[in-house]
């Protein structure tokens, strides 16, 4: 293959990618679903800035009770109240609808008869769910760091061993923060893409994903299946709580990618070799 | 590319490969253990316009599918204008299966650009033209910005017949292309077939409806449960039914016409007026001539060939519009 090939092929294989990301982002439910989050760090901040002098502040879940002394806080708390279940919806809705939605508009047979590619339309699909998922976070955390910012300010950060870090090298952290549970989210993407390759109607690919989180989160309680936690799809979401300690435990936050590098590969694949073979009959 | 990894055994390529359309032994047997489709054999010849008929459900659309690579035969082969892969020759290839199939909430037009934004052989820099030729071409310009989910049945099959004359194609398979339209969109389709097919583009048409595109067909090929009972050149087809002529005469000329008609071999029927016989590989012209020879008054003559619904009929014992 010549360069201008390969060039060739590489601005054709953008050109549906730029397609699909238009037709992601641009639906009129997924923005909805893209306001919905950022309206979280709104709601929460606004609910903690006219409380704070009250006797509910400084109660409920983790992190709540430093947002009103440092604003950078709210982007931890808000992404860590919708970790259990509105980002796996987000995710679910995203990926379960990738090739089931295609499917059951009936626009799947004439993109292969265009034709493009299984793999190369499984790939595009898989960027197109990654990147709604990326936003999905980043909406969280930029409406987090504006509002906290606005109603809070922003300060040096105390960590939770207590150790404070200058506002920059805070500001880094929280930033690693809102990455971590960017990639934690990946394994469910895989996830939701093999599920949407075996039906043609999207919102049961959607709802199983979010099965899947939910029943993961469940096994994670149960002691008794101990042995197997460490592989749970869900099991390290909320090892982002390491890059708020001094001395962050790069084997945790390692072990965690690697996880969901695990969940990745054996669901992209399974999805690759399902979508690949499968007849076409919608 | 596309087609699915074919693990099917291997067939040995027939000598008219390089037809439009070829399938041998194509066969499909579903998960559920039907077969929908049986050892088929298609034909269709560069530069024809083939009419795919059969009742619903007797194995078009999958055989369809099948030639496009959609659905993974479970025996046999099909080549593609030549090629036992669909990936490289899809491009020349439009196609209209099973009904048009667009995202609602798109307008009809951003839903070609997505087409052609899918098409790693089509020019970036040319996409807006086609996508308006192609509107052109079928009377969609003006609904171009509304969303698809606003259009009109009609509508949303002529956008499915814009995506598939999005480029020039050596080939045009069209499923049913007439579903939904009124006589008129009825008409427009035919015309614009039998136009495609004047520019050398070979269409492969498939119908439920036998008279619908029966007409501008050059070639048919008939389905019934999952089997090509016939295929072949038109007028081959035509001429398989046995026709039958019928005579008027005048009051008085019944028994002489009768007895014209006995010389000349034919086994004649009468009633009232009217004679009619198997015309049999009698030249029908042969008959007025020799009724007039005898000085028979003849106010009608008529050669009627048998429907294409009755050679149907005669093959499977059951009528067209039976589904199974």
């Amino acid at each position: 293959m010549s360069l201008a090939e390969v060039s060739t092929r590489r601005s054709a294989y953008w050109r549906l990618q730029r397609s699909e990301l238009r037709l992601v982002l641009g639906r009129r439910r997924n923005v909805v679903l893209l306001l919905g989050l950022a309206a979280v760090p709104l709601v929460l901040g606004l609910v903690l800035f006219f409380t704070q002098d009250t006797a509910l502040d400084g109660q409920g879940p983790p992190f709540l009770d430093r947002v009103t002394g440092n604003g950078l806080f709210l982007v931890v708390a808000s992404v860590f109240v919708c970790l259990p279940f509105l980002l796996p919806l987000t995710i679910g809705i995203a990926s379960g609808d990738a090739i089931a939605g295609e499917a059951s508009a009936g626009t799947l047979r004439y993109l292969l008869t265009v034709p493009v590619g299984r793999s190369r339309l499984l790939m595009v699909k898989a960027v197109g769910a990654l990147v709604f998922a990326a936003a999905a976070v980043s909406a969280i955390a930029v409406v987090g760091l504006v509002a906290g910012a606005a109603l809070f300010g922003v300060h040096d950060v105390t960590l939770l061993s207590g150790d404070t870090v200058p506002l920059a090298a805070g500001a880094l952290r929280v930033l690693a923060v809102v990455v971590y549970v960017g990639l934690s989210l990946t394994g469910l993407v895989a996830v939701g893409l093999f599920f949407s390759t075996l039906t043609e109607v999207p919102v049961g690919a959607m709802a199983a994903t979010v099965v899947v989180a939910i029943v993961s989160g469940v096994l994670d309680t149960i002691p008794a299946l101990s042995a197997i936690h460490p592989a749970l799809l869900t099991h390290h979401w909320l090892d982002f709580a390491e890059f708020l300690r001094i001395e962050p435990d790069w084997g945790v936050i390692g072990g965690g990618l690697a996880v969901q590098l695990a969940w990745v590969a054996i669901f992209g694949a399974l999805a690759w070799s399902r979508f690949t073979t499968a007849d076409v009959s919608s | 590319m596309t087609a699915p990894a074919t693990t099917a055994p291997a067939v040995a390529a027939p000598a008219d490969v390089d037809a439009a359309v070829r399938t041998q032994g194509l066969t499909k047997r579903f998960r559920s253990g039907q077969v929908a489709v049986d050892g088929l054999d298609l034909l269709v010849p560069r530069g024809a316009v083939y009419g795919f008929l059969g009742p619903n459900g007797s194995g078009k659309t999958t055989t369809i599918r099948m030639v496009l690579g959609l659905v993974r035969p479970t025996s046999g082969a099909a080549w593609l204008l030549g090629s036992a892969d669909p990936g490289p020759v899809l491009p020349r290839v439009g196609a209209l299966v099973e009904g048009p199939g667009f995202h609602p909430y798109l307008s009809g037009r951003a839903n070609l650009a997505r087409l052609d934004a899918a098409d790693a052989t089509a020019d970036p820099r040319t996409a807006d033209q086609r996508a308006s030729h192609a509107l052109e071409r079928v009377g969609l310009l003006a609904a171009e910005g509304k969303p698809y989910r606003q259009y009109s049945l009609g509508m949303k099959q002529r956008l499915g017949l814009a995506a598939a004359l999005l480029r020039p194609r050596d080939l045009l398979v069209l499923d049913e292309p007439t579903n939904g339209l009124d006589p008129q969109g009825t008409r427009e389709v035919r015309l614009l077939i039998r136009e495609l097919a004047q520019a050398g583009t070979t269409v492969l048409v498939s119908s439920h409806l036998l008279g619908e595109i029966e007409q501008v067909c050059t070639h048919l090929g008939i389905m019934s449960r999952g089997r090509l009972l016939l295929q072949g050149p038109r007028d081959v087809i035509d001429a398989r039914g046995v026709a039958r002529a019928a005579v008027t005469v005048t009051p008085g000329h019944v028994a002489t016409a009768a007895g014209v008609l006995r010389v000349l071999g034919l086994d004649v029927t009468v009633e009232e007026l009217t004679l009619s016989a198997d015309l049999g590989a009698l030249a029908p012209a042969r008959i007025p001539a020799a009724l007039v020879h005898a000085g028979v008054d003849v106010t009608g003559f008529e050669v009627r060939r048998p429907s294409l619904e009755q050679v149907f009929v005669e093959l499977t014992g059951e009528g067209f519009d039976v589904a199974r």
